[in-house]
């Protein structure tokens, strides 16, 4: 039986040679990431801006008009609303900021959104609430400081655990390339205004974790053939454990996409935009870990000599028996 | 490394088996059979998200509990010095910014004021700390400060009941399996599956229930009332209805924390809904006395701290019950007795996040995160089968023990899944192959540079378990922090990832190799097709 072979066997490209061009859109991507986050800025969810989010289906029509549903919450003197849809052209969430001085009186809050859900199904007979979420000032902020938190804090001890199984250029190299894929994917959030909330976080979470796995499977072929070829050129050397590799980024890189655009397009669509940003996440992290991580080692100047310091007994007694091999 | 004992091997299938079969009764109940009653029961709980309900975050104020214990001490102190057994004289007493002072009329007294005082002063728990602080200023004001340690322990108290009333009253509601926790020192978390209207129980946990009988004072004037002045001794209490004031006396009226029950009647001339108390006891027999002294007299009946109704006592009521009348409705009455019968909250409670799911997204979201599960699944198998072909199906089979594996684990934990678990399970099943595709592109690549069969085999899964090491334990530590640092969606997803990875580790490294060790031993080819 044939198999299929997405990257066909002995592939030698010589990726470093795209080195300059690839660092350059890498970082006028992250430039204009940067741009976008401070102009366009996040489009916050209930989660982290506090505030009330409902949620309509409309169960018979098949598109509703989101211009026409606006002006009917802004008729109610709530101020301006929020209005998207999301996944569904006739499901939308319906963003509102609390009435002032809900902190106080939580009955304010209450009749808000039973002033918004009546009007709606007054309006369309098929007008289904699904769901209510009224976050206050004071939960959102404390919510936004926890995610900032746990993100930092990923990243953080990820990079430490690098640095303490490799080397201190691989755990920069890896450092800096998450730092890209984080930022790219936060600009596809600046870029479409898709909902920033809870759910995207735990995106951003496991983005970082998959960014970094396929980092470290790089650069962990990168340090066993620094230890394999010490004589080997690092660009020559580099390129070849990234072509080493390519067949295993593909073929994972694959199954991860087809995983994720069943959840994308057949999943529920609460969570279509947490599928999207991980779809951004795999491109971008197969892309960083092939022209991102491995050059930046060059630019770190990792030598063969950085791994004999540190060289385990264990990693000693197997180069030798290789060797010997 | 491809040498398995036979005990290894039944080990493996144990392990396998055993989370397989946890994983069985939630599939039953889905599929709604019945359970024997008599079998071990492990189930998967599903999260408000998929089930619909409600999730209440509920705060409370710690300032309120510091200016209710000033409230109440000040009658402890009035109290205990007229009750002494040199009864004291006092002048001014008042509670402000957060302490209690007051003067003691003949400078004489002090001394034996500070005696009277200081049993009250004293910290009830075992810590031996201090609640209040006593100090005697300008040789005749006493001050009563409330220490720091006294008022953590005011608060903690107040919120452990709190979270008490709040369980009987959502109890008394007849909602199924309602999660009530404390979180951190001033917060409860609510979390009511399958409720589909939320205001209800909103409005019953709003409600502090705090029930009092006071004296109305006749002799007020209407324009100080109006103008919010009250007499000496007098307070203003606004009506709920939010007509006008009442003058009421501030002390000798009974509070309602002696009642036994509340029901919600109707009154049997007018036909409205009222609700009807029983005092214990002591209520029963204070409530008779006040009335009994106060026949001809209106009596003010205030909840929450805004007046019902002020009925005249036409007859002293004797028999420990009382009826409360106030413009309800059915639905009002019925909240109030609820409210009234699981006691008063001991701190006002206010909803700072609520997140509500009808349960017709939560039917939808199951149904379609199944789907979306089904087919990448089903997209994997093939695309894995097509790619490695034998050694490609050895990874099949292990996502989907995998995938049972993970189900039957949490089920045991008791865990809950939630529709960003479900997102959590689509990317383990993804990235569960990836140790596979890892091992296998190894194999293929000893292949190329010549070794053989076996060898191939061996060095594969070795250098690729180094790899798969490292990989995974970056993805530990995000799920880890993820768990810890997360609320909500975060956590939910993080629990289907940290357990995906341990069992996608034990079924993709270990369960394969064994199925590939007892093959190549089986049939010894000469070459393999990977």
């Amino acid at each position: 039986m044939r198999l299929l072979k997405l990257v066909p066997d002995h592939t030698n490209i010589h990726f470093l040679k795209w080195q300059w061009p690839t660092t350059i859109i890498s970082v006028a991507l992250m430039v204009l990431s940067w741009v976008l986050i401070f102009t366009h800025g996040l489009n916050l969810g209930v989660d982290f801006k506090g505030g009330q989010m409902i949620r309509v289906t409309f169960t018979q029509s098949a598109t509703v008009s989101t211009a026409q549903v606006r002006s009917e919450v802004e008729s109610l003197g709530f101020g301006e609303p929020i209005i998207q849809t999301y996944g569904a052209p006739n499901e939308i969430s319906i963003r509102l900021g609390l009435p002032e001085g809900s902190d106080k009186n939580p009955a304010a809050a209450e009749a808000m959104a039973k002033t918004v859900s009546a009007k709606l199904k007054a309006d369309h007979a098929d007008a289904r609430i699904d769901g209510v979420d009224s976050v206050s000032g004071k939960v959102s902020g404390e919510l936004w400081t926890i995610a900032i938190k746990a993100l930092g804090a990923a990243a953080l001890a990820i990079s430490i655990f690098i640095w303490y199984r490799f080397e201190w250029q691989f755990g920069v190299g890896a450092l800096i390339s998450l730092i890209h894929d984080v930022t790219l994917v936060l600009g596809l959030f600046a870029i479409t205004q898709m909902e920033f909330d809870l759910t995207t976080v735990a995106a951003i979470l496991t983005v970082i974790g998959y960014s970094l796995n396929d980092t470290i499977v790089v650069y962990d072929r990168i340090r066993e053939n620094l230890k394999k070829f010490r004589k080997m050129p690092l660009p020559e050397l580099l390129d070849l454990s990234v072509n080493e590799t390519l067949a295993r980024t593909v073929v994972t890189s694959g199954t991860m996409l087809i995983t994720l655009l069943a959840l994308a397009l057949l999943g529920p669509k609460v969570i279509f935009g947490f599928s999207a940003a991980l779809i951004l996440g795999i491109f971008v992290c197969t892309y960083s870990s092939i022209y991102a991580a491995a050059p930046m080692l060059i630019w770190l100047k990792v030598t063969p000599s950085s791994f004999v310091a540190t060289e385990s007994k264990l990693d000693r007694q197997e180069r030798l028996a290789r060797e010997q091999r | 490394m491809l040498d398995f004992p036979r005990w290894k091997q039944l080990w493996f299938w144990f392990i396998a088996l055993a989370a397989m079969a946890a994983a069985v009764p939630s599939f039953v109940s889905v599929a709604g059979y019945a359970w024997p009653a008599a079998l071990p029961n492990p189930k998967i709980n599903l999260g408000l998200d998929l089930a619909g309900g409600s999730h209440l975050l509920l705060e409370a104020n710690p300032d309120q509990v510091t200016s209710l214990r000033l409230e109440s001490k000040e009658e402890e102190v009035r109290n205990a010095l007229s009750k002494a057994s040199h009864p004291v004289q006092i002048g001014d007493i008042s509670n402000k910014d957060g302490s209690l002072s007051f003067m003691v009329s003949n400078p004489a007294d002090v001394d034996a004021a500070r005696e009277a005082v200081l049993p009250l002063t004293n910290g009830a728990g075992l810590s031996g700390q201090r609640d209040w602080d006593i100090k005697v200023v300008d040789t005749t004001r006493i001050v009563l400060t409330p220490t720091k340690a006294g008022i953590d322990q005011a608060v903690t108290d107040a919120m452990s009941t709190a979270t008490e009333v709040v369980r009987k009253r959502i109890d008394a509601l007849g909602t199924r399996e309602p999660t009530i926790i404390k979180q951190g020192t001033d917060r409860i978390v609510v979390q009511v599956p399958g409720l589909k209207d939320p205001t209800a129980l909103k409005a019953l946990l709003g409600q502090t229930a705090k029930l009092e009988f006071k004296l109305v004072d006749t002799t007020a004037s209407p324009t100080d009332v109006q103008s919010g002045v009250a007499p000496p001794g007098d307070e203003i209490v606004p009506y709920a209805s939010g007509a006008g004031a009442l003058a009421v006396k501030r002390l000798g009226g009974i509070k309602g924390d002696q009642l036994t029950s509340a029901h919600q009647v109707f009154d049997q001339q007018t036909g409205e809904p009222q609700v009807s108390i029983n005092f214990n006891q002591a209520g029963g027999e204070k409530f008779a006395k006040l009335t009994t002294e106060n026949v001809g007299h209106p009596f003010a009946i205030i909840l929450d701290g805004k007046v019902l109704s002020a009925p005249n006592i036409n007859t002293a009521i004797l028999g420990g019950s009382a009826v409360i009348s106030g413009s309800f409705t059915t639905q009002s009455a019925n909240q109030l007795a609820i409210a009234l019968s699981s006691g008063a909250l001991p701190i006002d409670l206010k909803v700072v996040e609520e997140r509500t799911v009808g349960p017709d997204l939560g039917a939808d979201s199951i149904h379609k995160g199944a789907i979306a599960m089904g087919v990448g699944t089903l997209a994997v198998v093939i695309f894995m089968a097509v790619t490695y072909g034998r050694f490609g199906m050895y990874a099949n089979a292990a996502v989907i023990i995998n995938v049972i594996m993970i189900l039957g684990i949490m089920a045991v934990f008791n865990t809950t899944l939630t529709l960003p678990g479900i997102a959590g399970f689509v990317l383990t099943i993804g990235a569960a192959v990836d140790a596979n595709v890892l091992i296998n592109e190894r194999i293929r690549e000893e292949r190329h540079r010549g070794r053989k069969v076996f060898q191939a085999v061996e060095l594969g899964y070795k250098e690729a378990s180094r790899t798969i090491f490292d990989a995974n334990i970056t993805h530990i530590i995000s799920a880890v922090l993820m768990f810890v640092l997360g609320s909500g969606p975060i956590k939910g997803f993080a629990v289907v990832l940290m357990i995906g990875i341990v069992t996608s580790v034990f079924t993709s490294v270990y369960l394969t190799r064994m199925w590939v060790a007892s093959w190549l031993r089986k049939t010894r080819p000469n070459d393999i097709t990977i």
